[in-house]
């Protein structure tokens, strides 16, 4: 009966071609580490916040009046409210971690140069996506740092040209954060996660026409490809099973280290909190936001510092293989971003001080300078390595990348 | 089949292009009502003024009303903080106090910071923005910080001595 009824599809619909193209002939590099499983755990997170989402989306009411005593009422009557509150609050965070370790691989392994920048953009596109959902989800419990959150945010629009006072006026359909800008954001941030499913499709496309990057940054050879069911599927939920414990002992044990105190006070319009700061995961952009004391300098560069990325497949132009593997030049200045990063979310956390400010400002200029720094860095990098001699297996490798694109490989 | 006359692939280029800047201008007109309506609707413009009685605001007393949402400051301004404000003429966006008051012991004042929104709170020579830190004088003119340009007069008047209408 169940052959009978696959046939029967077949001859309408390219279901076992499909399964078997992506999935149980779908060649993987063998060589995948675990930094490779990141990308399926976005995946799951994605799943997990549109599902316990929608569940919320059941008792909670878009009105300023409303809101914020609807999520009380969701944590205290509404059966398991609780769970799915602190499920889609301790999410979001996870997301990030999640996709901030997928990006952190990628630059490390240069997963990102030829021929996957389109990989690279299009998950430059889902980042910003995902930034933008987090963004308005945060505004939906009303409390005093999700109003406040919003009106900086938002503020950040009168940087536009010309007509910044009414582009941030008709994003907030007021004069302030209010009652419609709710309503907006909730019928956004219900929407985008959907959109966000559209560019994953598009990001897998990508990906299984490119195949997988692998750490040592050549393409391998057909031997070293294994399908990827059963063995990819079987350890990434391998994996899965030891990042949901880690992400349920948050969910049961510290929900409320993902949640500012100063959210279980309803939003005061005529009031902004003592110390205001933005979610974990937007604070190394903040920080670079208030190290430059002019404005629209301020607005200008903090885009920058998030769109910046996008040109990494040109800013680095060293031809040797494996990103960070077996290039000590890209590995320190990848080893001093991440540092940077760690002081600029500090920065970005502690109340504004004069000390700081500077601390902050460096932290900038180091976070640009690497960018600038990188296409010469990296050509120098390039010759330093051949003139002082390659490793052998390395040169081998590209050898044999070299003889397979000769040989027609794509 | 005969060679593509270039007269006809013209025509046939003309009438894409046409096209295309046709289905053009129909997609903006079609988007225009979606984007007008996210702008402040009727109710939202409507409360336009705020009546506020000021005669129970003592010397050296703030009220802060809502206008339009917005935080207004009323300051009842003591000599000393009159003559301190008169004295100086302003930090990075120089005004004269007697420009931004109508009489000199009200200032009137919009409590949005021009920085980044938000409301600065009382202290320092005047008020210090929570946000980042910047500050304000006796006449919400920036002195220190990020703050392009000094705390915003809202449109008032006084009505009699003892009620002001804003807006």
């Amino acid at each position: 009966m169940g052959k009978r009824l696959v046939e029967w599809v077949d001859r309408r619909f390219p279901l076992t071609t499909f399964i078997k193209h992506e999935l149980t002939e779908y060649p993987t590099p063998r060589n995948l580490s675990i930094w490779w499983t990141f990308g399926f755990f976005a995946g799951f997170m994605l799943v997990l916040q549109i599902v316990s989402g929608v569940f919320l989306a059941m008792h909670y009411k878009p009105d300023a009046t409303l809101a914020f005593a609807s999520v009380e009422h969701i944590m205290r009557d509404v059966n398991y409210g609780w769970l799915l509150r602190y499920i889609h609050s301790t999410g979001a965070s996870a997301f990030f971690i999640v996709i901030y370790i997928h990006m952190a691989r990628t630059l490390y392994y240069g997963s990102f140069r030829a021929p996957r920048e389109l990989m690279w953009w299009t998950g430059q596109v889902l980042l910003l996506s995902l930034m933008a959902t987090a963004f308005m989800g945060y505004l939906l419990p009303w409390g005093q740092m999700s109003y406040w959150g919003a009106q900086v945010i938002t503020n950040l629009f009168r940087a536009t040209p010309f007509i910044g006072d009414q582009v941030v006026i008709w994003l907030r359909g007021d004069f302030v954060v209010g009652d419609a800008t709710l309503q907006r954001f909730f019928a956004l941030h219900f929407l985008f996660p959907f959109l966000i499913c559209g560019l994953v499709m598009i990001h897998l496309v990508a990906l299984h026409f490119v195949k997988s990057s692998n750490p040592s940054g050549i393409n391998l050879a057909d031997k070293d490809n294994i399908p990827f069911h059963p063995y990819f599927t079987a350890k990434d939920f391998y994996g899965l099973g030891i990042f949901l414990i880690i992400f349920f002992y948050f969910v049961f044990f510290h929900p409320e280290y993902f949640i500012e105190e100063a959210n279980n006070i309803p939003a005061n319009p005529l009031v902004t909190p003592p110390h205001i700061v933005p979610e974990w995961y937007f604070l190394p952009f903040y920080a670079i936001l208030r190290a430059i004391p002019d404005f629209a300098g301020g607005v200008v560069a903090m885009t920058l510092s998030i769109m910046v990325f996008a040109l990494m497949p040109y800013l680095d132009r060293c031809k040797i293989p494996g990103g960070s593997r077996y290039r000590p030049v890209y590995r320190a200045m990848f080893l001093i971003f991440a540092i940077d990063i760690v002081a600029l979310s500090y920065v970005g956390y502690e109340p504004p001080s004069e000390t700081l400010a500077v601390v902050g400002q460096v932290a900038t200029a180091i976070y640009f300078s690497l960018f600038l720094l990188l296409p010469f860095a990296s050509k120098w990098e390039d010759q330093w390595l051949r003139k002082r001699g390659l490793p052998k297996p390395v040169v081998e490798m590209m050898e044999s990348e070299q003889r397979q694109r000769a040989a027609g490989w794509r | 089949m005969k060679p593509e006359d270039p007269a006809d692939s013209d025509r046939r280029d003309f009438l894409g292009a046409t096209t295309a800047v046709v289905a053009g201008i129909g997609v903006c007109g079609a988007t225009w009502p979606l984007v007008s309506s996210m702008n402040p609707t009727a109710d939202i413009k409507s409360r336009a003024t705020s009546e506020v009685d000021i005669s129970r605001i003592k010397p050296g007393e703030i009220h802060t009303v809502a206008w339009q949402g917005k935080p207004v400051f009323i300051v009842h301004r003591t000599q000393e903080q009159i003559s301190a404000a008169e004295s100086s003429p302003g930090g990075k966006d120089p005004q004269p106090d007697q420009n931004r008051v109508q009489k000199p012991e009200w200032l009137v004042v919009v409590g949005i910071c021009t920085h980044l929104g938000c409301v600065p709170n009382r202290g320092g020579e005047g008020w210090v923005c929570p946000c980042h830190g910047s500050r304000y004088d006796q006449s919400g003119r920036i002195m220190h910080g990020p703050a392009p340009r000094n705390l915003e007069v809202p449109p008032y008047k006084f009505v009699g001595d003892n009620k002001i209408v804003i807006g």
